[in-house]
């Protein structure tokens, strides 16, 4: 009926047609649908996340370093760091604000944004003052943040600044212990999930909230008034003999604590612009001299230990010259027959080349070796270097006589001081440390000799402070005092320069109930270069302050 | 039920067509208040849209065949001047012309001619035998491609093609012969398939003699929404990411993170979708396609069973370009097809759109209630 009135465009099959078309073209969307919900749904969900959810680190508080007497020697201070999120900058006018309390040239910020449009996360500044931090606070701008950081200060600047070293604008280690002991101080940093708007502001947490682990506090064994008295004698030492370098180490001998360690030059850790990084050497444990006659000691021990000589056997160092293959070992004068004792308190090194080449070789450098010579003597400070004593078996006769008076090897002051407090310890060596543990550690100690030997040697080593001595200027004040004066040659390119010097003293003191040593280096002093001159003076004030200090009553009549 | 079905008739409505726009028009709403950011003002507002659309749609489901036969070519003429208007006094709003403010409204003029123009290609067709002849298949093309250039000059290319589609899908329905169909279809299926084959890079260089720079841009955004994350890509990335994070059954209403934390942008109009599917999830999704299809098939239902050539080409062509819209929004949202502002019928929030749909409605209803009382 209804054909006949007009031609049906529109027929049932078309109608059909046109539905399976359709039916078709929603398919596709279908499909696109049932791809994303489900086959992507994985990825893009994270993607998804990633926009909303932002893990915010929480900075985990430094442990401290104290000294012995709980003095902190290096802190952590909270302080605010300024960022910003270029994508969410707005208010060009709250940019002029922002800038001037930073004191920043606005042109060069404008382009330093413009470059980093992309990220999302740009320090303006780090380490912020606190009222410039809260005055930023108050401009509430979009895309700008504050992050609570930790700023490292170190309360005795200069003179702990060798040992501890500094971290890095993060509160990383750098140097130093700081560096040593990272993974006990830094401490575990938290996070918090917070879920965001694409302002960024958040809008309530997701997930835990992970509180950051504080760091160890770590004492230390150095002792802050030892070293700030320490730092200022060797400071002006070394700058009244125009030195180029000086270290002081003061040993507690009965357990291995370093009680002090300074150097110059030096820097100030709490500023450490426009220093040359050499400064920052803790050179008492990176650097390595040889030690000269410091060293007889040893070989007047490794002689007494050989059961060969006693403190009373006489040797020949005839007219003060000693022809050895092609060299000659001098002495400063002829001292003729000497006996042990003699030999440390003139120095002799014709004396103590005899002693060494008539011991065997191994039983001098196994002394040596028990001494912690050769050795590196902890393992918290990570800079040190281990110095060098040949392997005995490739002495040969002028190797063997120059180790018996202090050449042919190397050593850094800390060894040399270690090595002296077998003397002051009845021969027994502790191991040195840097850390109080708070559960007390039974003490490593290594038998470097026999107890009559050791007190033999700090015998000897007393009559060098007398006045027929080499180190009488070491005398302290009301205390017995033992210790050994060391000329070091310097090599230049390989060969002993002429002029040049290490003046060394290491002492002991005091004598009736050895307790403390005290090793002074002066490196190439311009007037004077005798370690009994130079030194010795040192060492003498530095042990009295370090007497004094420590409340150890005088020994001396 | 056959009193009801007499009252329905009576007041010229089709109820299975009516209960899919209403359930249509509620989930809009109830998506809306979610996308919106729980506010219930943009829900009145959008409702109070939807209850005028309704008096619309009631009174032209009123009119008869004739009525429109008599007014369509006023409406078209009228339409092309207010178009006009548009550019010598159109008001600017994101960066096009597209409003006419008239003191008490201001609306698009582009939005009427979306109904207008199939009723006028149809109109004119149907005064003469079909199917048309060359000649006039040429002034039909003619009477699209004016508005198609007044309207894409705002400039809105979306609502251009969506114009020009109607009035085409009326030459299509109007009895063309087999091969010129499966000519223009084997055309269609080509251009998309080399849309979704060829190298970007390629499309470019052949594009960019035809389209305008923003025009090109978003055609090579959508081929490629990556290369541009932060900028123009992102509002398909980020409606990707929303939809795939639903899943299959969705986070539930108003927990969509996606959408409630401002990531996704255009959410309560073009980009609503993409909330819908990362609340309700692929079951939501599939159940708001099947009531599309529902509403489609209706449509074009009535227009197989309407009595003259040009009720059947006008309702074919309403039902068809409501299609359009459905297909054209939900792939551009999942990245299926190029970004173009074509909202997604009875759900997105704006005004004209709304209202004109339902006017759309209202003719296919008048052409279909009218026919038992001109034949019975």
């Amino acid at each position: 009926m209804k054909a006949t009135k007009i031609p049906p465009l529109f027929t049932i099959s078309r109608h059909y047609w046109m539905m399976a078309i359709l039916l078709f073209l929603i398919g596709i969307l279908i499909y696109r649908a049932v791809q994303l919900h489900i086959s992507n749904q994985e990825f893009l969900q994270s993607q998804g996340n990633a926009r909303v959810i932002r893990n915010i680190p929480i900075a985990a508080h430094r442990g401290m370093l104290l000294d012995r007497n709980n003095q902190p020697l290096a802190i952590s201070v909270p302080t605010e760091s300024v960022w910003v999120n270029p994508q969410l900058l707005e208010d060009e006018q709250q940019w002029q604000k922002l800038l001037q309390l930073l004191n920043k040239p606005a042109e060069n910020l404008k382009e330093f944004i413009n470059d980093k449009i992309t990220k999302e996360f740009i320090y303006l500044k780090r380490h912020l003052s606190p009222q410039i931090a809260e005055n930023i606070r108050n401009l509430k701008m979009s895309g700008v943040f504050l992050q609570r950081e930790y700023r490292r200060y170190y309360p005795a600047s200069e003179t702990t600044a060798h040992v501890l070293g500094f971290t890095d604008i993060d509160d990383h280690g750098l140097e130093g212990l700081e560096k040593g002991l990272e993974n006990r101080l830094k401490g575990i940093s938290g996070h918090r999930a917070i879920i965001q708007d694409r302002q960024a502001r958040p809008i309530g947490l997701a997930g835990k909230f992970h509180e950051a682990k504080a760091g160890e506090t770590l004492q230390l064994t150095i002792d802050r008034r030892l070293s700030d008295s320490a730092h200022r004698i060797l400071k002006s030492a070394v700058r009244e003999h125009r030195a180029k370098s000086g270290s002081v180490v003061i040993l507690d001998a009965k357990n291995g604590d370093i009680l002090a360690m300074v150097n110059q030059p030096d820097y100030n850790p709490n500023n450490r612009e426009h220093r040359p990084t050499s400064f920052y050497r803790n050179r008492a444990m990176t650097d390595v001299f040889e030690p000269g006659s410091t060293m007889k000691p040893f070989t007047i021990a490794a002689a007494l230990e050989s059961g060969k000589y006693s403190p009373h056997s006489m040797v020949d160092t005839g007219n003060g010259e000693l022809e050895l293959d092609e060299f000659t070992i001098r002495d400063s004068h002829g001292y003729g027959q000497l006996d042990l004792s003699k030999i440390i308190q003139k120095s002799s090194n014709i004396g103590a080349a005899k002693i060494a080449l008539s011991l065997k070789s191994e039983q001098l450098w196994n002394l040596l070796y028990y001494a912690g010579f050769g050795v590196k003597s902890q393992n918290v400070f990570l800079g040190e270097v281990s110095g060098f004593v040949p392997y005995f078996s490739d002495w040969r006769p002028t190797l063997h006589a120059s180790i018996g008076f202090g050449y042919g090897l190397n050593v850094t002051l800390l060894q040399l001081a270690h090595a002296y407090s077998a003397f002051a310890n009845e021969g027994l060596l502790p191991t040195v440390r840097f850390i109080i543990e708070k559960d007390a550690q039974p003490l490593s100690v290594i038998k470097v000799m026999k107890p009559q030997t050791a007190k033999n040697v700090l015998n000897m080593l007393e009559k060098v402070i007398s006045p027929e001595g080499t180190g009488n200027e070491a005398t302290v004040e009301g205390y017995r005092v033992g210790g050994k004066t060391g000329t070091a040659r310097k090599t230049i390119h390989g060969s002993y320069a002429n002029n040049r010097y290490f003046s060394l003293f290491v002492g002991i003191a005091p004598l009736s109930k050895p307790r403390l040593v005290v090793a002074v280096l002066i490196d190439e002093p311009n007037d004077e270069y005798y370690g009994g001159k130079v030194a010795a003076p040192v060492f003498s004030q530095i042990m009295a302050d370090a007497l004094h200090l420590l409340n150890i009553p005088p020994d001396a009549k | 039920m056959q009193i009801n079905q007499h009252f329905f008739q009576r007041l010229h409505l089709d109820i299975p067509l009516l209960v899919g726009l209403m359930l249509l028009c509620g989930l809009g709403l109830v998506i809306l208040y979610s996308a919106g950011g729980k506010e219930s003002d943009i829900v009145i507002r959008q409702a109070t849209r939807m209850l005028l659309g309704f008096i619309i749609l009631f009174a032209l489901a009123q009119l008869n065949v004739n009525q429109l036969l008599y007014i369509t070519p006023w409406l078209y003429g009228i339409g092309v001047l207010l178009l006009i208007g548009v550019i010598l006094f159109g008001k600017k709003a994101m960066g096009a012309q597209r409003w006419l403010d008239l003191g008490f409204v201001r609306f698009q003029p582009s939005e009427i001619m979306k109904i207008v123009e199939p009723l006028m290609v149809a109109w004119y067709l149907s005064q003469h035998p079909l199917p048309p002849s060359y000649g006039r298949l040429g002034v039909a093309m003619l009477l699209i491609l004016v508005p198609f250039f007044l309207i894409a000059k705002q400039p809105d290319l979306g609502t251009a093609l969506l114009v020009a589609a109607s009035g085409t899908f009326v030459v299509l329905l109007s009895g063309l012969n087999w091969k010129l169909l499966t000519g223009i279809g084997s055309v269609g299926l080509g251009g998309l398939i080399a849309l979704w084959t060829v190298p970007p890079d390629k499309i470019q260089a052949v594009l960019s003699h035809i389209l305008h720079g923003y025009q090109l841009k978003r055609v090579m955004i959508f081929l490629n929404p990556e290369s541009e994350p932060l900028k123009a890509g992102y509002h398909i990335i980020q409606s990707k990411i929303a939809i795939g994070s639903g899943g299959i059954y969705g986070k539930g209403w108003l927990n969509g993170t996606q959408s409630h934390l401002e990531f996704l942008p255009e959410r309560t109009t073009d980009f609503i979708f993409a909330v819908f599917s990362e609340e309700f999830g692929l079951l939501g999704s599939l159940v708001l396609l099947t009531l599309y299809l529902f509403v489609i098939s209706r449509s074009l239902y009535l227009a197989v069973y309407a009595h003259s050539a040009f009720e059947q080409m006008v309702a074919g062509a309403l039902g068809l370009t409501f299609f359009v819209y459905v297909f054209v929004n939900i792939g551009m949202v999942t990245g299926a097809l190029p970004v173009v502002g074509v909202p997604l019928p009875l759900i997105s929030y704006g005004g004209t759109a709304v209202v004109t749909l339902f006017a759309g409605f209202g003719i296919l209803m008048a052409l279909h209630a009218h026919r038992k009382y001109l034949f019975s």
